[in-house]
């Protein structure tokens, strides 16, 4: 295996433990995996990112009305 | 048969777009289908130069990140159905245009929801949008459905766990009888053959309505009367 690889493999390989059951949160009569609850995460912060971090528009093509 | 002169005057682009080339075959269909396509659907509102001042913002972006998203969806779809399971399950390439396949899928579905809140917060079906926000809202929930005939459609353990339960979930709606997601034959067709085409036509008619309607104004926009509506109903000034 070439040496980046090892070095990314093991990197995420401990940040994220793919050989074993997945963890699960209970909240009443949602379950859901931890993986989907950080992409549900992931997707609100982009969202308001999107909303709040300003557009740059290329000089002298700043649209029209 | 006659053979046009190429050094003649060509007719006036206004007159093609009334009708047909000669008078006296303005009442043909095929006249008649040109007239009203072009008059549905004018050129220079598919593809605008410019876009309105409001559209300046990131929010904006995720509809065109999940067009793009869908292109590479299909393109690897091509590769992997060329190639077939036993390649993508055991060569490197293939299991890296599997990954491929998987990771546009991700960014489809998370670009598509991204801008789906957007248009929701900005009621989006404001002013006549009513059938591009149907056309999108249809397009994600048959998204769902080709996505999930795709996990079926692996050949691997992942795909008969996940047939083995949804079987049961399918069945108590009644719909097992004609959509067996045990038969991998089906589900496989349903994924590379019916849905994709279901998508891929919901997405484009989506995009024409953008491109006919405009992109909605926020609700703080000038220039816009109380109900959404641009102040130049033809949207042509706004859009252009």
């Amino acid at each position: 295996m070439p040496a980046i690889a090892l070095v990314f493999g093991t990197v995420f390989g401990a940040l994220i433990d793919l050989n074993k059951p997945g963890n699960y949160i209970h909240w009443g009569f949602i379950q859901m995996s931890y993986g989907n609850l950080i992409v549900i995460i992931l997707m609100v912060i982009v969202f308001f990112a999107a909303i709040l971090i300003p557009f740059k528009s290329p000089k002298g093509k700043e649209g029209d009305r | 048969m006659t053979i046009a002169d190429p050094k003649a005057p060509r007719p006036d682009q206004a007159d093609l777009d009334k009708a047909a080339d000669r008078p006296e075959d303005a009442d043909q269909w095929t006249a008649r289908i040109r007239t009203t396509a072009v008059e549905a659907l004018p050129p220079q509102r598919m593809l605008p130069d410019r876009q309105p001042a409001y559209v300046a913002s990131w929010i904006y972006v995720f509809g065109v990140v999940t067009i793009s998203a869908l292109c590479v969806v299909i393109a690897t779809g091509f590769v992997l159905a060329v190639f077939g399971p036993n390649w993508w399950h055991v060569s490197s390439t293939g299991l890296f245009v599997n990954s491929l396949h998987l990771w546009s899928v991700e960014v489809f579905f998370f670009a598509m929801v991204v801008h789906l809140w957007g248009k929701f917060f900005m009621a989006a079906w404001r002013g006549k949008r009513k059938a591009t926000w149907i056309t999108g809202v249809v397009s994600f929930l048959v998204s769902v459905g080709a996505a999930f005939t795709g996990y079926l459609s692996q050949q691997n353990f992942d795909s008969q766990w996940i047939s083995t339960q949804a079987k049961d979930g399918i069945n108590s709606t009644g719909a097992g009888a004609i959509f067996n997601v045990t038969n991998f034959g089906q589900m496989l067709m349903w994924h590379i053959v019916l849905l994709p085409l279901c998508v891929v036509a919901l997405v484009g008619v989506h995009v024409l309505m953008v491109r006919l309607r405009g992109v909605v104004t926020p609700f703080a926009a000038r220039n816009e009367t109380p109900g959404g509506e641009p102040a130049d109903t033809t949207g042509a000034e706004v859009q252009a």
